[in-house]
Protein backbone atom coordinates (compact mmCIF):
# COMPACT_ATOMS: atom_id res chain seq x y z
CA UNK A 1 0.00 0.00 0.00
CA UNK A 2 2.75 2.47 0.90
CA UNK A 3 4.87 1.33 -1.93
CA UNK A 4 4.27 4.37 -4.10
CA UNK A 5 6.11 6.50 -6.59
CA UNK A 6 4.44 9.59 -5.18
CA UNK A 7 7.16 11.96 -4.06
CA UNK A 8 7.06 14.82 -1.63
CA UNK A 9 7.16 17.22 -4.58
CA UNK A 10 4.13 15.53 -6.10
CA UNK A 11 2.29 16.01 -2.86
CA UNK A 12 3.23 19.68 -2.88
CA UNK A 13 1.93 19.83 -6.43
CA UNK A 14 -1.40 18.47 -5.24
CA UNK A 15 -1.51 20.91 -2.36
CA UNK A 16 -0.79 23.79 -4.72
CA UNK A 17 -3.75 22.58 -6.78
CA UNK A 18 -5.81 22.58 -3.60
CA UNK A 19 -4.68 26.15 -3.02
CA UNK A 20 -6.03 27.12 -6.44
CA UNK A 21 -9.31 25.34 -5.75
CA UNK A 22 -9.59 27.14 -2.44
CA UNK A 23 -8.85 30.58 -3.88
CA UNK A 24 -11.23 30.19 -6.85
CA UNK A 25 -13.90 29.01 -4.40
CA UNK A 26 -13.20 31.85 -1.99
CA UNK A 27 -13.46 34.51 -4.70
CA UNK A 28 -16.61 32.91 -6.07
CA UNK A 29 -18.30 32.55 -2.70
CA UNK A 30 -17.37 36.00 -1.40
CA UNK A 31 -18.27 37.73 -4.67
CA UNK A 32 -21.36 35.60 -5.15
CA UNK A 33 -22.56 36.21 -1.62
CA UNK A 34 -22.14 39.97 -1.81
CA UNK A 35 -24.04 40.06 -5.10
CA UNK A 36 -26.54 37.50 -3.82
CA UNK A 37 -27.30 39.67 -0.79
CA UNK A 38 -27.81 42.71 -2.98
CA UNK A 39 -29.96 40.90 -5.53
CA UNK A 40 -31.83 38.96 -2.84
CA UNK A 41 -32.80 42.15 -1.01
CA UNK A 42 -33.90 43.67 -4.33
CA UNK A 43 -35.90 40.59 -5.24
CA UNK A 44 -37.70 40.56 -1.90
CA UNK A 45 -38.44 44.29 -1.71
CA UNK A 46 -38.99 45.54 -5.24
CA UNK A 47 -41.97 44.61 -7.34
CA UNK A 48 -41.31 41.48 -9.44
CA UNK A 49 -41.80 43.48 -12.63
CA UNK A 50 -39.08 45.99 -11.83
CA UNK A 51 -36.49 43.27 -11.36
CA UNK A 52 -37.68 41.04 -14.19
CA UNK A 53 -34.49 41.50 -16.26
CA UNK A 54 -32.36 40.62 -13.23
CA UNK A 55 -34.48 37.58 -12.45
CA UNK A 56 -34.16 36.46 -16.05
CA UNK A 57 -30.37 36.79 -16.13
CA UNK A 58 -30.02 34.94 -12.83
CA UNK A 59 -32.27 32.18 -14.13
CA UNK A 60 -29.94 31.82 -17.10
CA UNK A 61 -26.96 31.46 -14.77
CA UNK A 62 -28.81 28.80 -12.83
CA UNK A 63 -29.98 26.76 -15.79
CA UNK A 64 -27.05 26.76 -18.26
CA UNK A 65 -24.39 24.17 -17.28
CA UNK A 66 -21.43 25.79 -15.62
CA UNK A 67 -18.99 24.25 -18.08
CA UNK A 68 -20.75 25.94 -21.00
CA UNK A 69 -20.74 29.26 -19.12
CA UNK A 70 -17.02 29.00 -18.45
CA UNK A 71 -16.08 28.20 -22.03
CA UNK A 72 -18.42 30.82 -23.51
CA UNK A 73 -17.21 33.47 -21.08
CA UNK A 74 -13.58 32.68 -21.80
CA UNK A 75 -14.17 32.87 -25.55
CA UNK A 76 -16.21 36.10 -25.28
CA UNK A 77 -13.66 37.90 -23.17
CA UNK A 78 -10.98 36.98 -25.69
CA UNK A 79 -13.10 38.25 -28.59
CA UNK A 80 -13.84 41.43 -26.68
CA UNK A 81 -10.11 41.87 -26.18
CA UNK A 82 -10.35 41.99 -22.38
CA UNK A 83 -7.28 39.81 -21.88
CA UNK A 84 -8.56 38.34 -18.62
CA UNK A 85 -6.48 35.44 -17.40
CA UNK A 86 -8.36 32.11 -17.16
CA UNK A 87 -8.19 32.50 -13.38
CA UNK A 88 -9.93 35.88 -13.43
CA UNK A 89 -12.51 34.65 -15.92
CA UNK A 90 -13.16 31.61 -13.77
CA UNK A 91 -13.61 33.68 -10.63
CA UNK A 92 -16.06 36.04 -12.34
CA UNK A 93 -18.13 33.26 -13.89
CA UNK A 94 -18.22 31.23 -10.69
CA UNK A 95 -19.11 34.32 -8.66
CA UNK A 96 -22.06 35.10 -10.95
CA UNK A 97 -23.10 31.46 -10.89
CA UNK A 98 -22.93 31.48 -7.09
CA UNK A 99 -24.79 34.78 -6.88
CA UNK A 100 -27.70 33.33 -8.85
CA UNK A 101 -28.18 30.59 -6.26
CA UNK A 102 -27.36 32.86 -3.35
CA UNK A 103 -30.01 35.35 -4.47
CA UNK A 104 -32.69 32.70 -4.11
CA UNK A 105 -31.40 31.66 -0.70
CA UNK A 106 -31.37 35.27 0.50
CA UNK A 107 -34.80 36.03 -0.93
CA UNK A 108 -36.31 32.92 0.62
CA UNK A 109 -34.70 33.61 3.99
CA UNK A 110 -35.84 37.24 4.04
CA UNK A 111 -39.36 36.27 3.09
CA UNK A 112 -39.38 33.73 5.92
CA UNK A 113 -39.23 36.60 8.42
CA UNK A 114 -42.87 37.07 9.50
CA UNK A 115 -44.28 40.41 8.28
CA UNK A 116 -45.70 41.08 11.74
CA UNK A 117 -42.19 40.93 13.23
CA UNK A 118 -41.04 43.55 10.78
CA UNK A 119 -44.12 45.65 11.49
CA UNK A 120 -43.33 45.44 15.17
CA UNK A 121 -39.81 46.67 14.48
CA UNK A 122 -40.98 49.57 12.35
CA UNK A 123 -43.69 50.49 14.83
CA UNK A 124 -40.99 50.97 17.47
CA UNK A 125 -39.51 53.68 15.26
CA UNK A 126 -36.73 51.62 13.70
CA UNK A 127 -35.89 52.77 10.19
CA UNK A 128 -36.00 50.43 7.23
CA UNK A 129 -32.23 50.03 7.42
CA UNK A 130 -32.27 49.32 11.15
CA UNK A 131 -35.05 46.80 10.63
CA UNK A 132 -32.90 45.08 8.01
CA UNK A 133 -29.68 45.00 10.02
CA UNK A 134 -31.11 44.39 13.50
CA UNK A 135 -34.03 42.09 12.76
CA UNK A 136 -34.25 40.80 9.21
CA UNK A 137 -30.64 39.79 8.56
CA UNK A 138 -30.06 38.04 11.89
CA UNK A 139 -33.35 36.15 11.55
CA UNK A 140 -32.79 35.36 7.87
CA UNK A 141 -29.25 34.16 8.58
CA UNK A 142 -30.60 31.37 10.73
CA UNK A 143 -32.94 30.30 7.96
CA UNK A 144 -30.52 30.63 5.07
CA UNK A 145 -27.25 29.43 6.56
CA UNK A 146 -27.71 25.67 5.94
CA UNK A 147 -28.49 26.30 2.27
CA UNK A 148 -25.61 28.74 2.01
CA UNK A 149 -23.19 26.16 3.44
CA UNK A 150 -24.54 23.65 0.95
CA UNK A 151 -23.99 26.16 -1.84
CA UNK A 152 -20.42 26.85 -0.74
CA UNK A 153 -19.54 23.17 -0.61
CA UNK A 154 -21.17 22.66 -3.99
CA UNK A 155 -19.24 25.55 -5.54
CA UNK A 156 -16.00 24.09 -4.20
CA UNK A 157 -16.69 20.86 -6.05
CA UNK A 158 -18.02 22.62 -9.16
CA UNK A 159 -14.88 24.75 -9.26
CA UNK A 160 -13.08 21.68 -10.65
CA UNK A 161 -14.63 22.60 -14.00
CA UNK A 162 -12.24 25.51 -14.37
CA UNK A 163 -9.64 22.93 -15.39
CA UNK A 164 -11.23 23.22 -18.82
CA UNK A 165 -9.76 26.69 -19.08
CA UNK A 166 -6.33 25.23 -18.42
CA UNK A 167 -6.18 26.03 -14.72
CA UNK A 168 -4.39 23.45 -12.61
CA UNK A 169 -6.58 23.12 -9.56
CA UNK A 170 -6.86 20.10 -7.31
CA UNK A 171 -8.67 17.76 -9.68
CA UNK A 172 -6.47 18.67 -12.66
CA UNK A 173 -3.36 18.26 -10.54
CA UNK A 174 -4.41 14.78 -9.51
CA UNK A 175 -5.23 13.90 -13.12
CA UNK A 176 -1.73 14.90 -14.16
CA UNK A 177 -0.21 12.76 -11.43
CA UNK A 178 -2.46 9.81 -12.28
CA UNK A 179 -1.32 9.97 -15.89
CA UNK A 180 2.31 10.15 -14.91
CA UNK A 181 2.41 7.70 -12.00
CA UNK A 182 -0.40 5.30 -13.02
CA UNK A 183 -1.66 5.04 -9.43
CA UNK A 184 -5.22 6.31 -9.86
CA UNK A 185 -6.72 4.82 -6.70
CA UNK A 186 -4.10 6.14 -4.33
CA UNK A 187 -3.88 9.61 -5.84
CA UNK A 188 -7.61 10.12 -6.12
CA UNK A 189 -7.93 8.96 -2.54
CA UNK A 190 -5.53 11.67 -1.50
CA UNK A 191 -7.31 14.26 -3.65
CA UNK A 192 -10.62 13.22 -2.13
CA UNK A 193 -9.16 13.51 1.34
CA UNK A 194 -7.97 17.04 0.55
CA UNK A 195 -11.42 18.03 -0.73
CA UNK A 196 -12.86 16.65 2.47
CA UNK A 197 -10.33 18.53 4.59
CA UNK A 198 -11.30 21.78 2.84
CA UNK A 199 -15.03 21.19 3.21
CA UNK A 200 -15.18 19.78 6.69
CA UNK A 201 -14.41 22.97 8.66
CA UNK A 202 -17.11 24.86 6.73
CA UNK A 203 -19.67 22.15 7.33
CA UNK A 204 -18.73 21.95 11.02
CA UNK A 205 -18.92 25.71 11.44
CA UNK A 206 -22.44 25.65 10.05
CA UNK A 207 -23.42 22.79 12.31
CA UNK A 208 -22.08 24.54 15.37
CA UNK A 209 -23.83 27.81 14.64
CA UNK A 210 -27.11 26.00 14.03
CA UNK A 211 -26.80 24.14 17.28
CA UNK A 212 -26.07 27.29 19.20
CA UNK A 213 -29.10 29.03 17.69
CA UNK A 214 -31.34 26.07 18.37
CA UNK A 215 -30.48 26.23 22.04
CA UNK A 216 -32.18 29.63 22.10
CA UNK A 217 -35.51 28.36 20.85
CA UNK B 1 -54.90 63.64 21.29
CA UNK B 2 -55.61 61.34 18.35
CA UNK B 3 -57.98 62.79 15.77
CA UNK B 4 -59.29 60.55 13.04
CA UNK B 5 -61.21 62.51 10.43
CA UNK B 6 -63.28 60.85 7.73
CA UNK B 7 -60.68 58.20 6.98
CA UNK B 8 -61.18 55.95 3.97
CA UNK B 9 -58.92 53.03 3.32
CA UNK B 10 -59.02 50.35 0.64
CA UNK B 11 -57.00 47.26 -0.13
CA UNK B 12 -57.33 47.14 -3.89
CA UNK B 13 -61.03 47.14 -4.67
CA UNK B 14 -62.00 46.26 -1.10
CA UNK B 15 -62.94 49.30 0.97
CA UNK B 16 -62.06 48.40 4.54
CA UNK B 17 -62.60 51.76 6.27
CA UNK B 18 -65.51 53.82 5.02
CA UNK B 19 -65.21 57.23 6.59
CA UNK B 20 -64.11 56.77 10.19
CA UNK B 21 -64.35 59.70 12.60
CA UNK B 22 -62.99 59.33 16.10
CA UNK B 23 -61.24 61.55 18.60
CA UNK B 24 -59.38 60.05 21.51
CA UNK B 25 -58.41 62.43 24.29
CA UNK B 26 -55.35 62.23 26.49
CA UNK B 27 -55.90 59.69 29.24
CA UNK B 28 -58.88 58.13 27.57
CA UNK B 29 -59.32 54.40 27.04
CA UNK B 30 -61.35 53.50 23.97
CA UNK B 31 -62.23 49.90 23.24
CA UNK B 32 -63.02 48.86 19.72
CA UNK B 33 -65.27 45.88 19.18
CA UNK B 34 -66.83 44.40 16.09
CA UNK B 35 -66.98 41.39 13.81
CA UNK B 36 -64.11 39.84 11.96
CA UNK B 37 -63.02 41.83 8.93
CA UNK B 38 -64.76 45.01 10.06
CA UNK B 39 -61.52 47.01 9.80
CA UNK B 40 -60.44 47.25 13.44
CA UNK B 41 -56.83 46.14 12.94
CA UNK B 42 -56.52 48.21 9.81
CA UNK B 43 -57.51 51.35 11.70
CA UNK B 44 -54.75 50.79 14.27
CA UNK B 45 -52.08 50.26 11.61
CA UNK B 46 -53.24 53.45 9.89
CA UNK B 47 -52.88 55.44 13.11
CA UNK B 48 -49.14 54.83 13.32
CA UNK B 49 -48.66 55.07 9.59
CA UNK B 50 -47.85 51.41 8.94
CA UNK B 51 -50.62 51.52 6.35
CA UNK B 52 -51.36 54.42 3.98
CA UNK B 53 -54.89 55.79 3.77
CA UNK B 54 -56.88 56.81 0.71
CA UNK B 55 -58.51 59.94 2.04
CA UNK B 56 -59.29 61.84 5.22
CA UNK B 57 -56.60 62.45 7.80
CA UNK B 58 -55.27 61.27 11.12
CA UNK B 59 -53.65 63.72 13.54
CA UNK B 60 -51.57 62.68 16.52
CA UNK B 61 -50.88 65.64 18.77
CA UNK B 62 -51.71 67.82 15.79
CA UNK B 63 -49.22 66.11 13.49
CA UNK B 64 -50.73 64.65 10.36
CA UNK B 65 -49.60 61.04 10.21
CA UNK B 66 -49.85 60.60 6.46
CA UNK B 67 -48.47 63.97 5.42
CA UNK B 68 -45.41 63.63 3.21
CA UNK B 69 -43.37 65.86 5.46
CA UNK B 70 -44.06 63.85 8.61
CA UNK B 71 -41.10 61.92 10.01
CA UNK B 72 -42.90 58.66 10.73
CA UNK B 73 -40.00 57.07 12.56
CA UNK B 74 -40.07 59.96 14.97
CA UNK B 75 -43.84 60.02 15.30
CA UNK B 76 -43.93 56.31 16.05
CA UNK B 77 -41.93 56.82 19.23
CA UNK B 78 -45.09 58.38 20.65
CA UNK B 79 -47.33 55.51 19.63
CA UNK B 80 -46.78 52.02 20.96
CA UNK B 81 -48.58 49.14 19.32
CA UNK B 82 -48.96 45.51 20.34
CA UNK B 83 -50.26 43.00 17.84
CA UNK B 84 -52.45 39.97 18.08
CA UNK B 85 -49.78 37.64 16.65
CA UNK B 86 -46.66 37.05 18.71
CA UNK B 87 -43.91 39.24 17.36
CA UNK B 88 -40.95 38.94 19.65
CA UNK B 89 -37.55 39.24 17.99
CA UNK B 90 -36.59 35.58 18.42
CA UNK B 91 -32.83 36.06 18.11
CA UNK B 92 -32.68 38.54 20.99
CA UNK B 93 -33.14 37.91 24.70
CA UNK B 94 -36.10 39.45 26.49
CA UNK B 95 -33.88 42.25 27.75
CA UNK B 96 -32.40 42.85 24.29
CA UNK B 97 -35.87 42.86 22.75
CA UNK B 98 -36.82 45.71 25.04
CA UNK B 99 -33.57 47.69 24.86
CA UNK B 100 -33.22 47.55 21.07
CA UNK B 101 -35.44 50.49 20.15
CA UNK B 102 -34.40 52.78 23.02
CA UNK B 103 -30.78 52.26 21.98
CA UNK B 104 -31.12 52.38 18.21
CA UNK B 105 -33.96 54.87 17.89
CA UNK B 106 -33.47 57.11 20.90
CA UNK B 107 -29.72 56.66 21.05
CA UNK B 108 -29.63 55.75 24.75
CA UNK B 109 -26.57 54.01 26.11
CA UNK B 110 -26.84 50.30 26.85
CA UNK B 111 -26.91 51.02 30.57
CA UNK B 112 -29.63 53.66 30.35
CA UNK B 113 -31.70 51.43 28.10
CA UNK B 114 -31.30 48.45 30.39
CA UNK B 115 -32.42 50.45 33.40
CA UNK B 116 -35.59 51.44 31.59
CA UNK B 117 -36.13 47.94 30.24
CA UNK B 118 -35.75 46.31 33.64
CA UNK B 119 -38.23 48.78 35.09
CA UNK B 120 -40.87 47.98 32.48
CA UNK B 121 -40.20 44.24 32.47
CA UNK B 122 -40.56 44.21 36.23
CA UNK B 123 -43.76 46.18 35.87
CA UNK B 124 -45.28 43.52 33.62
CA UNK B 125 -43.99 40.72 35.83
CA UNK B 126 -41.05 39.49 33.77
CA UNK B 127 -38.18 40.46 36.04
CA UNK B 128 -37.09 36.83 36.24
CA UNK B 129 -36.89 36.39 32.48
CA UNK B 130 -34.44 39.07 31.41
CA UNK B 131 -31.88 36.79 29.81
CA UNK B 132 -34.26 34.21 28.41
CA UNK B 133 -34.97 33.96 24.69
CA UNK B 134 -38.61 34.59 23.68
CA UNK B 135 -38.97 31.03 22.40
CA UNK B 136 -38.89 29.93 26.02
CA UNK B 137 -41.74 32.22 27.08
CA UNK B 138 -45.42 31.31 27.26
CA UNK B 139 -47.79 33.18 24.98
CA UNK B 140 -48.94 35.41 27.82
CA UNK B 141 -45.36 36.22 28.76
CA UNK B 142 -44.54 37.02 25.13
CA UNK B 143 -47.42 39.47 24.96
CA UNK B 144 -46.40 41.09 28.23
CA UNK B 145 -42.86 41.38 26.88
CA UNK B 146 -44.26 43.06 23.76
CA UNK B 147 -46.10 45.51 26.00
CA UNK B 148 -42.92 46.27 27.94
CA UNK B 149 -41.04 46.67 24.67
CA UNK B 150 -43.52 49.28 23.50
CA UNK B 151 -43.59 51.02 26.88
CA UNK B 152 -39.80 51.30 26.95
CA UNK B 153 -40.07 53.98 24.26
CA UNK B 154 -42.22 55.99 26.72
CA UNK B 155 -45.07 56.38 24.24
CA UNK B 156 -47.94 58.78 24.88
CA UNK B 157 -50.42 56.42 23.25
CA UNK B 158 -50.77 52.66 23.22
CA UNK B 159 -52.66 50.70 20.59
CA UNK B 160 -53.60 47.12 21.40
CA UNK B 161 -54.85 44.79 18.70
CA UNK B 162 -56.60 41.80 20.25
CA UNK B 163 -53.54 41.06 22.29
CA UNK B 164 -55.25 38.18 24.08
CA UNK B 165 -56.94 36.39 21.22
CA UNK B 166 -54.00 34.10 20.38
CA UNK B 167 -53.67 33.05 24.02
CA UNK B 168 -54.82 29.97 25.88
CA UNK B 169 -57.78 30.95 28.07
CA UNK B 170 -55.83 30.58 31.30
CA UNK B 171 -53.24 33.13 30.09
CA UNK B 172 -55.72 35.81 29.05
CA UNK B 173 -56.17 37.13 32.58
CA UNK B 174 -52.54 38.03 33.22
CA UNK B 175 -52.37 40.10 30.03
CA UNK B 176 -55.68 41.85 30.65
CA UNK B 177 -54.49 42.69 34.15
CA UNK B 178 -51.47 44.36 32.62
CA UNK B 179 -53.72 46.42 30.35
CA UNK B 180 -55.92 47.40 33.28
CA UNK B 181 -52.89 48.49 35.22
CA UNK B 182 -51.82 50.74 32.33
CA UNK B 183 -55.30 52.20 32.06
CA UNK B 184 -55.30 52.93 35.78
CA UNK B 185 -52.00 54.74 35.39
CA UNK B 186 -53.61 57.10 32.91
CA UNK B 187 -52.20 55.77 29.63
CA UNK B 188 -54.15 56.80 26.56
CA UNK B 189 -55.19 53.57 24.90
CA UNK B 190 -57.12 52.22 21.97
CA UNK B 191 -57.86 48.55 22.56
CA UNK B 192 -59.30 46.34 19.89
CA UNK B 193 -60.73 43.48 21.89
CA UNK B 194 -63.03 40.51 21.93
CA UNK B 195 -63.10 40.55 25.73
CA UNK B 196 -66.42 42.23 26.41
CA UNK B 197 -65.97 42.34 30.16
CA UNK B 198 -62.66 44.14 29.67
CA UNK B 199 -64.31 46.63 27.31
CA UNK B 200 -67.08 47.22 29.81
CA UNK B 201 -64.94 47.55 32.91
CA UNK B 202 -61.89 49.41 31.68
CA UNK B 203 -62.88 51.71 28.83
CA UNK B 204 -64.26 55.22 28.90
CA UNK B 205 -65.89 54.64 25.56
CA UNK B 206 -66.63 51.63 23.42
CA UNK B 207 -66.74 51.82 19.61
CA UNK B 208 -68.57 49.23 17.59
CA UNK B 209 -67.25 48.61 14.06
CA UNK B 210 -69.40 47.03 11.42
CA UNK B 211 -68.25 46.49 7.82
CA UNK B 212 -65.81 49.38 7.78
CA UNK B 213 -68.12 51.83 9.52
CA UNK B 214 -68.07 52.90 13.14
CA UNK B 215 -71.72 52.10 13.67
CA UNK B 216 -71.91 53.24 17.25
CA UNK B 217 -69.75 54.76 19.96
CA UNK B 218 -70.55 55.61 23.52
CA UNK B 219 -69.87 54.89 27.15
CA UNK B 220 -69.87 51.18 28.07
CA UNK B 221 -73.24 51.54 29.82
CA UNK B 222 -74.81 52.66 26.57
CA UNK B 223 -73.19 50.04 24.33
CA UNK B 224 -73.73 47.13 26.66
CA UNK B 225 -76.96 48.29 28.30
CA UNK B 226 -78.83 50.33 25.78
CA UNK B 227 -77.30 49.98 22.33
CA UNK B 228 -78.88 52.31 19.79
CA UNK B 229 -78.11 50.20 16.77
CA UNK B 230 -79.66 46.95 15.73
CA UNK B 231 -76.23 45.71 14.50
CA UNK B 232 -74.61 46.43 17.87
CA UNK B 233 -77.25 44.44 19.69
CA UNK B 234 -76.93 41.60 17.21
CA UNK B 235 -73.16 41.52 17.59
CA UNK B 236 -73.29 41.61 21.37
CA UNK B 237 -75.81 38.83 21.58
CA UNK B 238 -73.59 36.75 19.26
CA UNK B 239 -70.50 37.08 21.45
CA UNK B 240 -72.21 36.50 24.75
N1 LIG C 1 -52.69 43.75 3.80
C1 LIG C 1 -53.94 43.48 3.35
N2 LIG C 1 -54.17 43.27 2.05
C2 LIG C 1 -55.42 43.01 1.60
N3 LIG C 1 -56.49 42.93 2.36
C3 LIG C 1 -56.35 43.14 3.68
C4 LIG C 1 -55.05 43.40 4.25
N4 LIG C 1 -55.20 43.55 5.58
C5 LIG C 1 -56.51 43.37 5.84
N5 LIG C 1 -57.21 43.12 4.70
C6 LIG C 1 -58.66 42.92 4.60
O1 LIG C 1 -59.29 44.04 5.16
C7 LIG C 1 -60.45 43.66 5.88
C8 LIG C 1 -60.36 44.22 7.28
O2 LIG C 1 -59.31 43.59 7.93
P1 LIG C 1 -58.95 43.88 9.46
O3 LIG C 1 -57.80 43.02 9.77
O4 LIG C 1 -58.80 45.34 9.66
O5 LIG C 1 -60.25 43.37 10.20
P2 LIG C 1 -60.48 43.18 11.76
O6 LIG C 1 -61.68 43.99 12.09
O7 LIG C 1 -59.24 43.48 12.51
O8 LIG C 1 -60.86 41.64 11.84
P3 LIG C 1 -60.42 40.55 12.95
O9 LIG C 1 -61.37 40.70 14.08
O10 LIG C 1 -60.61 39.26 12.23
O11 LIG C 1 -59.02 40.80 13.31
C9 LIG C 1 -60.51 42.16 5.82
O12 LIG C 1 -61.44 41.80 4.82
C10 LIG C 1 -59.12 41.74 5.41
O13 LIG C 1 -59.19 40.57 4.64
MG1 LIG D 1 -57.84 42.26 13.53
Amino acid sequence: MFDTALSFNDLLFLLKGAGVTLSVTAFAVVGGTVLGLLFGVLRSHVSPWAVLPLTFVLDVFRSVPLLIQLILANASQAIAGLQFSPFVTSCIVLALYTSAYCTEIVRGAIEAVPPVTRRAARSLGLTWGQDMTQIVFPMALRVGLPSWIGLTLGVMKDSALVLWLGIIELLRASQILVTRLQEPMFILLIAGAIYFALSFPIARLGGRLEKRWQEND
Amino acid sequence: MIEIENVHKSFGALEVLKGINLTVDKGEVVSVIGGSGSGKSTLLTCINGLEPINSGRILVDGIEVHAKTTDLNKLRRKIGIVFQQFNAFPHLTVLENVTLAPRKVKGLSRQEAEEIAVKHLTHVGLAEKLNVYPGRLSGGQQQRMAIARALAMSPDYMLFDEVTSALDPQLVGEVLDTLKMLADEGMTMICVTHEMSFARDVSNRVAFFHKGVMAEIGPPEQIFGNAQHEETRKFLSSVR
